[in-house]
């Protein structure tokens, strides 16, 4: 990640942050508008999870990989704490490269 | 509420430096996004090879859901150029919120400010000691780092699918990612993912039910 990465991240965020105090008398946003923006916003993280769970970049990224990640969603859906879900789906993949699953 | 940001934020510094970033990495990322989501997604975009631009536009649309937050609570923040910008950098998902459920202005400027403080000592706390204790763990392979990360942005995630328009998009959007996944450089099938968005139809709801 490179440095400059970070600080256009940045910029960018905190001129979208600003921009709603700053324009608040000029612009109103439909709600359309609004849903959208919050949904493309679990779309994305969504697709991430998908990509990273199931997949090394290119191909399949192996049984143990989903597998932990599954448990971890497992944990997250049974309300478990945050570190509990990271946890579980760190020693569930763990473990299967352990016994030797890819 | 702070202590599990602190949490989060732990688990985000020790990931990052899992996938062979430098400690100072994640915690310069915190002070100057503040932005939860859109990091790990920087970070995950990156880690599995993608470009850092791919991972800045991410980021961004990720954090678009602040235009509105910033619109709605708007003069809470205080009307002196000094606390609007200074407020601007606390606006995230929490802060809105605390400042949204009160009626009385002052009491929502108090309420904004001390989520929004609290927040940002908590998360950047967190991140840097998650970072520094990263740093101790050794070959992110061998201790399933790389299912801790999409395990905890699943978690992030969680609470927005249980709306059904949005876990429809979502849905698809995973699909379409998954199947642009083997022809396109990584991080682009995720951005490709926004088309699951044209399926995204919220139900018009005149009133709310009260059983629902």
């Amino acid at each position: 990640m490179p440095v400059t990465a970070v600080l256009i991240l940045a910029a960018g965020t905190f001129a979208i942050r600003i921009a709603g105090p700053l324009l608040r008398d000029r612009v109103t946003l439909p709600d359309k508008v609004r849903d959208l923006i919050s949904a493309s916003a679990t779309v994305l993280l969504f697709a991430l999870v998908a990509v990273s769970a199931l997949t090394n970049g290119k191909s399949f990224g192996g049984w143990a990989l989903a597998a932990g990640v599954a448990v971890g969603g497992l944990a997250a859906w049974r309300k478990l704490p945050f570190v509990a879900v990271i946890v579980l789906a760190a020693a569930t993949t763990a473990g299967l490269r352990l016994l030797g699953l890819a | 509420m702070a202590l599990g940001a602190a949490v989060t934020g732990a688990s985000f510094g020790a990931i990052s430096v899992g996938t062979g970033m430098p400690w100072w990495m994640p915690v310069l990322m915190s002070l100057l996004i503040f932005a939860g989501g859109s990091q790990f997604m920087a970070v995950g975009i990156v880690a599995a090879g993608g470009s850092p631009a791919a991972a800045v536009v991410a980021g961004l649309v990720l954090n678009a859901r602040h235009l509105p937050f910033g619109l709605a609570i708007g003069d809470v923040l205080g009307r002196s150029p000094l606390a609007r910008v200074v407020g601007s950098h606390l606006l995230i998902d929490e802060s809105t919120a605390f400042a949204m459920a009160q009626k009385d202005p002052a009491r929502a400027r108090a309420a904004y400010w001390a989520c929004g403080v609290a927040l940002f000592f908590s998360w950047n706390t967190g991140v840097l000691l998650g970072a520094l204790a990263g740093q101790a763990i050794g070959d992110p392979m061998t201790f399933g780092l790389d299912a801790a990360f999409p395990a905890a942005m699943l978690a992030l995630t969680l609470p927005a699918l249980k709306d059904a328009a949005t876990r429809n998009a979502a849905l698809t959007g995973a699909a379409i990612a998954l199947v642009a996944t083997p022809f396109l450089p990584a991080g682009m099938p995720v951005l490709l993912a926004l088309f699951g968005l044209l399926v995204f139809k919220k139900k018009e709801e005149p009133c709310p039910s009260p059983q629902s």
